[in-house]
């Protein structure tokens, strides 16, 4: 026995500046979970589908301050309070000479913030999506362009969705099926 | 000022260049007065001045080798008021020329009395010699008058007749040409300005002169480029595009100049050699030290926090703002190195300070603008100039 569940729909565009139109007007039709795939970076796909700026700048300036006070921190607290050493006739609290760790530890903590903060952005790792119902869209890597919309979109409507993507210039336009097969019995 | 649309070339330019001519004149004639009154002042001022209008110069010509050889694209529209600037640097080797007259008033090396007791002088005076430090300047402003001059003329050729040699031939001078620039304008920082302290030494000294020299630019463009802007001209040529990258440099430099400054002070401060310190120490007496402090704060973390958002680099009169802070710092960076060897107990202002700062720059100025009212306002033969208009950061 087979259950199918439609996730979404994908329809195909015939280059990158139909795509780039298309993604103008599912904006303007005021759809919010779709989303376009192009085998190379398109200019001005962001402000076409009116993406958001991400706030990954402002989390890594955060947590690159933290990094250079906890790196100053350590320092500060090693060397003049739990281990007071007289080095080469320095003051214990030499912030000069503690400049340098402190500047590496918030390389390490903002390069690490950049690279997690991005794939959670992202929401990755993710493990599977609904465009890979669809065997068309392998092409997505190679010469196709795509736009893809999940059910989620609380706009999405099975007939209307499709006729609206037809109408923007969509091709090939197929449903996005789950496929389960179940067990006899179960 | 008005632009004529087939040319690109600007007219109604006169006013500005006689405010300039008559400016760089005026200003000029009484710091000559300021030298009959006390010499020693009027030198050091003039070696300041001197060295802030020379680092406008030498900024504008390191980009414009870079802009060739990366073949940069986004910033075509901004290469002829660079190159402009950068082949106005002949001018600086004739107000060398005063510099040569104050050698004994600037640099005790110059002096054989002081030399004869002095043994780390006479150890270096192989290098640090009157014939020698000319022989050097010749060398110094041939270098960068045949480069600068090479590039604007091959850029002006490209303007009437535009052909792939050019491009070819402006790339192949750039790449010895930066190697050149990097010697030349490093050792140059050494003779003119790092030899005014002639028993100190700082290997990385040339850098750090040279880093304070590109802000200096990049800021002189974005304030030049806003000018044009409030006067209605190239608004969609020059674009908040343009803008936000030059300002992305200035902020980039703004770290790769706190870099310099504190790998210097660093390992200095680290060695604690006493003919090394000499110079922090210096720098360390009296109202001094507030300087040292307003140029880490000043010059560094306050434009690098500032410059970080990016409405702050999209939006022109913020950014304008923190360009005059740049060059403000930058001519701060300079009197703190220089005037603490004539006054050592604190900082003094001077108005030769002044008069010379303008005098200079009228001048340099007065060429600029001949210049650039002469040829079109961008390189309008440059293949990549539309893809540079349209330009968007992503």
């Amino acid at each position: 026995m087979v259950k199918q569940k439609p996730e979404g729909m994908i329809a195909e565009f015939e280059n990158p500046a139909a795509l780039l139109r298309a993604a103008e007007k599912m904006r303007a039709a005021g759809f919010s979970s779709f989303d376009c795939h192009s085998p190379f970076p398109i200019h001005g796909m962001d402000r076409a589908m009116g993406e958001k700026r991400s706030p990954l700048g402002w989390i890594v300036a955060v947590v690159a301050f933290l990094g250079f006070s906890a790196g100053m921190g350590l320092e500060w607290w090693s060397s003049s309070v739990a281990y007071p050493l007289v080095i080469s006739g320095k003051p214990f609290f030499s912030y000069q000479a503690f400049g340098p760790v402190a500047f590496a530890v918030m390389v390490l903590s903002s390069a690490l913030t950049a690279l997690i903060g991005m794939l959670a952005l992202n929401k990755l790792p993710l493990f599977n999506h609904p465009v890979f119902n669809s065997d068309n869209f392998r092409r997505a890597t190679d010469d196709a362009f795509f736009i893809s919309i999940l059910a989620d979109d609380p706009k999405y409507d099975e007939q209307a969705t499709r006729n609206f993507l037809s109408e923007i210039g969509g091709q090939n336009i197929e449903q996005l099926l789950e496929t389960t097969e179940m067990k006899e019995g179960a | 000022m008005k632009i004529d649309l087939n040319t690109f070339r600007l007219s109604g330019t006169e006013p500005t260049k006689t405010r300039f001519l008559v400016a760089g004149i005026l200003m000029l004639a009484v710091s000559v007065a300021g030298y009959f009154m006390d010499s020693h002042q009027f030198f050091f001022s003039y070696l300041t001045a001197y060295l802030f209008w020379l680092s406008l110069g030498l900024g504008s010509l390191f980009l414009v080798l870079l802009f060739h050889l990366t073949g940069t694209r986004w910033g075509s529209v901004l290469r002829r008021i660079i190159e402009t600037a950068a082949v106005s640097l002949p001018v600086m080797a004739i107000f060398f020329i005063p510099i040569l007259f104050g050698m004994h008033e600037l640099y005790h090396w110059a002096d054989p009395e002081v030399v004869a007791h002095d043994e780390i002088l006479r150890a270096k005076s192989g290098y640090l010699n009157f014939t020698f430090f000319v022989i050097r300047a010749a060398v110094y402003f041939s270098v960068w008058t045949f480069l600068a001059w090479k590039l604007y003329s091959k850029s002006l050729e490209q303007d009437s007749n535009p052909q792939a040699e050019q491009i070819h031939a402006m790339r192949r001078i750039s790449a010895p040409g930066m190697i050149l620039f990097a010697i030349t304008s490093s050792f140059a920082a050494f003779d003119w300005v790092m030899s005014i302290e002639p028993h100190w030494f700082s290997t990385i000294f040339g850098l750090y002169i040279f880093s304070g020299g590109l802000l200096m630019a990049l800021s002189f463009i974005v304030l030049f480029a806003s000018d044009l802007r409030r006067q209605g001209l190239l608004t969609t040529t020059i674009t908040t595009e343009h803008y936000q990258d030059l300002a992305r440099l200035i902020f980039s430099f703004t770290i790769f100049w706190g870099y310099m400054a504190f790998s210097q002070y660093f390992l200095i401060w680290y060695a604690n050699i006493p003919e090394e310190t000499i110079f922090f120490l210096k720098r360390g007496v009296g109202s001094w030290r507030i300087i040292s402090w307003v140029l880490v704060l000043g010059n560094f973390l306050l434009p690098f926090i500032v410059l970080m958002p990016r409405a702050v680099k999209r939006n022109n009169i913020a950014l304008s703002v923190v360009a005059v802070w740049v060059i403000l710092m930058h001519y701060i960076d300079l009197v703190w190195i220089v005037m603490p060897v004539h006054h050592t107990q604190g900082i003094h202002f001077s108005w030769m300070d002044l008069t010379t700062l303008a005098g200079i720059g009228g001048i340099y100025m007065w060429v600029f603008w001949i210049r650039f009212a002469a040829q079109p306002v961008v390189p309008v033969g440059e293949p990549s100039l539309d893809e540079s208009i349209a330009f968007t950061n992503n």
